[in-house]
Formats: structure tokens, sequence, C-alpha cells
């Protein structure tokens, strides 16, 4: 996967360590003017979000859009969407870790970071989908006056314990990796700074006994994280398939899911990182050829999605079942043709340009056709979920659904909420993996050209 | 008071330096001295010597009281508020591979971070330290009484140390 760089051309570009600590840490200064207005203009989105959750905790679940038989809509859309964009941080910190893969280190803490904030998203749909959201507790089994417990036998509750394990483990293999690099900068920090560091670092030093505890913690934490990342959207997509509705009920959905969820994520950390390397004028570690990397994890994926997708169709033809078939039908030519024809463009057509490595090796273009693939994998969970509700056995009891305001309002405000403790942390810790960065340049030694 | 035992410490650029210094203080009988590394080194791990972390028998450990625990919990649960689906068992193992496995994770990890914490704790070193280790320079500190100190720092210089002080 790693691009190969000539050893010679490789030893120039090497920036030193002190470079590499000083590059990183001056990311972290006074936020500009421009971060300010960024910063407003996502809590204006989010203030708006908040408000319709309010009005909808106010008035009931009447207020959005949900129309019989479309009892699951855009909450339900986002929240597939949201854990399907943590997948890719999980791959890149956690999965390529394992394989040893190199060019991994400059972009992982920003894919780790996003795992997490997206997680911590996708954590509130289920909650403002069930309306009271007061009662979310009712989720979790615990000791109650009823003397009843939860049905473990529901993908539901699977799905309780499935999300809640992903943030839990995320998060503490975030904090993991973040620790020696707060100790580097806490060096170089001053005042309030220097405190939270300080506190953040643990006590960090970088002893011989430090690292080999260390090194070996996360090892298995990466090992952990590995089987977890393909559990929880196999997890979330059995929520659709465990049941008998025509366009859910298919052994391909896991595979289908966790690929796409991959998809989604990359094209997600691509977005991220074209403004974060220019923002933080950090091109020196985020490269063209990083940039090529994640073009060629979404090719892959994008063909795996595709794939998917033309053997959902051959299947709903095979499988003979007229309700299968006719649910198929519907999806490309029905009410909600365009959300379809939407999802097939981006999402399985539009990667193909990738195999041009011109495009691959353009970050404008890149960045273009990774929003195209936001959007489609977000229509693809819409088609999924929606689209198969609408149109199931009985013509008499089908239905079609359209979102509220107040869902748009919340969707768009979800995006908000990620991006305000994305914006939050991006000034306050390092987004580039400070150690890791170094660990893959050879310390000097005695008798080379000193670096 | 410093709250760290007196001794020297060496600040190197090399790392070959660094590790024939760490063995060469090693085979003079210094065994508790300290190094710092801006990254974790193999060259510097094996001049030192440690044995392999325990870190990973708290993950075993974790890892499986987390599966039995979610076997334990589920079926637990089943029986004291049995939900009877006419044919069907009211504990039923397969499904409840989900939650055993998400719990043998979360256990596992939680365990891990414990044994890295109890660890580190466990094997703390005290001693001198400089904010260039987490930078760009290896350090070593070697906690000797004053007597001694003379030869450990002599030996330092000449094994390439770019600087050496006494701390006491």
């Amino acid at each position: 996967m790693a691009t190969v760089v000539e050893p010679e051309q490789q030893k120039a570009a090497q920036p030193t360590y002190h470079e590499i600590t000083r590059d990183i840490v001056a990311t972290l200064g006074r936020p500009s003017r421009a971060y300010f207005m960024l910063l407003a203009f996502v809590l204006v989105v989010l203030a708006v979000g908040v408000f319709a959750l309010l009005w909808q905790v106010r008035w009931g679940l009447g207020v959005a859009g949900y129309t019989p038989p479309v009892l699951w809509g855009v909450y339900i859309t986002t929240f597939v969407f949201w854990v399907g964009i943590a997948h890719s941080g999980t791959l890149i910190s956690a999965i390529l870790y394992l394989f040893r893969s190199a060019w991994r280190t400059s972009v992982y803490r920003t894919a780790e970071v996003m795992t997490v904030f997206a997680v911590l998203t996708a954590g509130l749909f289920p909650l403002i989908h069930v309306g009271r959201i007061w009662y979310a507790y009712w989720l979790f089994p615990y000791p109650n006056q009823r003397q009843l417990w939860v049905n473990f036998k529901s993908p539901l509750l699977w799905d309780v314990f499935a999300v809640s394990t992903y943030l839990t483990v995320s998060t503490l293999f975030l904090i993991v990796g973040l620790v020696p690099d707060v100790a580097a900068v806490r060096e170089k920090a001053t005042g309030w700074r220097r405190k939270l560091y300080e506190i953040t670092s643990l006590g960090w030093r970088g002893t011989d006994q430090q690292w080999r505890h260390y090194v070996r913690a996360y090892l298995y934490l990466a090992a952990l994280a590995t089987p977890l990342v393909l559990s929880v959207h196999s997890v979330v997509s059995w929520d659709f398939a465990m049941a008998i509705v025509p366009g859910w009920h298919a052994t391909i959905f896991a595979p289908y899911f966790v690929a796409g969820a991959i998809y989604s994520g990359v094209a997600m950390v691509v977005t991220l990182l074209v403004p974060l390397r220019k923002v933080f004028k950090v091109e020196r570690y985020i490269t063209v050829d990083h940039f090529e990397n994640l073009a060629k994890l979404l090719l892959l994926t994008g063909m795996i999605v595709a794939y998917a997708y033309v053997v959902e169709y051959f299947m709903a033809w095979y499988s003979g079942n007229p309700f299968e078939r006719d649910s198929f039908f519907n999806r490309a030519f029905g009410d909600y043709w365009w959300a379809t024809w939407t999802m097939i463009t981006c999402n399985g057509l539009l990667p193909f340009l990738l195999f041009f490595r011109k495009i691959r090796r353009s970050i404008p273009a890149l960045f273009v056709l990774s929003l195209f693939v936001n959007l489609g994998m977000w229509f693809e969970r819409f088609v999924i979920i929606v689209v198969s509700l609408s149109h199931e056995y009985n013509p008499y009891a089908m239905g079609h659904y359209t979102p509220s305001w107040v869902e748009w309002s919340i969707l768009a405000g979800s995006f908000a909420w990620f991006f305000l403790w994305f914006l939050l942390f991006a000034k306050n810790f390092p987004m580039v993996s400070i150690t890791e960065v170094k660990e893959i340049i050879p310390m000097p030694r005695r008798g080379r050209r000193e670096s | 008071m410093s709250g760290h035992p007196g001794g020297i410490l060496a600040a190197y650029q090399h790392v070959d330096s660094a590790a024939e210094a760490i063995r060469r203080l090693k085979s003079q009988g210094y065994n508790d001295l300290i190094v710092y590394t801006p990254v974790p080194n193999a060259e510097i791990a094996q001049a030192v010597g440690h044995k392999t972390s325990s870190v990973r028998l708290w993950t075993l450990f974790g890892g499986l009281l987390g599966c039995a625990s979610g076997f334990a919990l589920t079926l637990w649960m089943s029986y004291d508020w049995p939900l009877v689906v006419g044919g069907k068992p009211v504990g039923s193992t397969v499904p409840y591979v989900v939650i055993a496995f998400e719990l043998m994770i979360l256990f596992g990890a939680g365990a891990t971070i414990l044994g890295l914490l109890f660890n580190s704790w466990r094997t703390r070193q005290r001693g001198a330290y400089d904010g260039r280790f987490s930078d760009d320079q290896i350090g070593i500190f070697v906690p000797c009484p004053v007597e001694r100190r003379p030869a450990v720092e002599e030996m330092l210089r000449s094994s390439g140390a770019v600087e050496v002080r006494v701390e006491t």
C-alpha cells in the first residue's frame, strides 16, 4: 500500500525529530480569526439543531415526518451514517498499525479523533429517535423495581453494547496514543496550556519502563480494536438484516455495511485532512502520497460497495421472491428513484475515476470526490432504511415519508456537533502524532550525517 | 529538594552511543539507571534488557472475564425474567455471543489500560529529567553515590554524551 520512495530522496525530505516537535507544536498556537469565525458558524448551526430537538421534546415525535409504515427515518439513517464514518479511524489507527503500514502515522490521529467524535454523534441518534430521551437509560440492563431485564435476543440491544463498547475502546485508544505526544507538547507550552498538558500527560517521561509497558498495551489495544471495528458495523447491519423486510433480510449485509462504513470514513478523512493540512501548514507531513494511499483505500472499498449493489439486485432477481424483486424495482424506479440514483452515482460510479493516477494525486479532485461519497453514503442508508420500509408486502400498507424541518435541522446540528468537538480538539491537542511520525524516521547514529 | 536520588544525567544524540553507554553501565553493576527516549526504540530496549511486559496477561484475563461475564449476564437475566416464546429456549446462547464478544473486547481493553497504569506505577523510576528527552535527545540518569560520580561522568562523556551534569 505504501508508495515507494527512493531512499536518497526520502532522506533528503526527512525532517529531524526537533523539527517534527516544533512544526506540530506550532499548530497549537493562538487560533486565528478564521478559526473563531468557523467556530461561531458551527455554534449557530448547532443552536438550530438544539432548538429543533427541544421542539421535538416539547411536542413529541409527531413533529418528525414519520408516516406509517416508515417509522425509521432520518434519525436512524444519520445514526448509521455517523457510525460508518467512525470506522475508517480504527482501520487506519489499529488495522494498519498491525500491518506495520508506515504511511498511516501522519494521518491516523485525525482519523482517530474523527472516530471518537463520530461515535459520540452517532450515539445521540437512537436517543433522539426514541423520542423520550430522558428514558435513554432503559436501554441498559439495570436492577429496577419492576424486576425485569432487557431482551438480549434483540439486535437493537446488541447495538447498544456494540456502539458503547466502540465509543469506550476508541476513546481509550486515542488517549493512550496521545499521552507521549502531550508530554512532548508539555515541554514547549506555557501558561494554562502547560497546566492542561501536565495533567493530561499523566506524568509521562518516556522512561524505558514506561515504553516497555506502553508498546505492549498499544499493540493489544490495536489487536482488540481490529475485530471490534468489524463487529460494530456488522451488528448495526443486523438491526436490519434480522428483520424480514424485503431489501433488508440478506446475509450480505454485514460485509456490505463494513465495507461501506470504511468507504465513507475514508472519504470523511480526506474531507477533513485537505483543509487541515493547509490551515495548520503541515504539508510536509501530510503529503500527496498520503492522499494517494487514502484514494487507493477509497477505490478498494468503493469497488466492494459497487459489487454489493450489483449483488443485491442479482439476489433480488435470482431469489424468485416477488416481494424482494418488487422492493428493488421500487428502489430504482419508484418514488425515491432520485435517492437511489444519487447513491449509485456517488458511491458506485464516481470512485472508478480513482483508477486514474492523476485523480488519485490531485488533492482538489479528491476533496470534491470525498464530498460526493459522503453525500452518497448518507443516501445509501436512506435508501436501505426508508425506501425498503415504505414498500413492504401489502400494497395497501405502503406509504411515503418526507422528512420534516425538525429532522433536517437535527441532521445539520449533528454535523455542527461533530465539527465543534473536532475544532476544539484540533487547537488544543496535536492532530498529527508527534511520536509516531518520529518513529518511522530512524534515530540518528554516530558516524552518519546528523539529522 | 529535588525528590529523586542524586546521580548523573547525560544527554545523547546518537542511539548507538546511548546503547553502548547503557551496556557499559550495566556491566559495571548500574542496574537501576533510567533511560529516556522520545520514541520507543528496539536497540535501547535490548541494551536495557527488560523482560516482556506483563500487560499482556492483563489483556488476556480481562478478555476472558469479559466473555464469561457476557454469557453469565445474558443467561442469568434471561432466566430471571423469562420471555417465553413458544418452542424457543429462554436462554439462547447463539445471540448472546454478540454480547459476550463485545464485553470481551470492552473488558480486555479496560484491563489493558489498568495493566498499563498499574505496571507503570509499580515500576516507576525516580530520577532527574530534562524536557529535551521528549523532543530529540536520549537521556540516561545514573543514580550513584558522590564518590563514584567522577568515574561515571568520565565514562558517559567518553561514550559520546553531548552533555553530562551532576544532579543532587
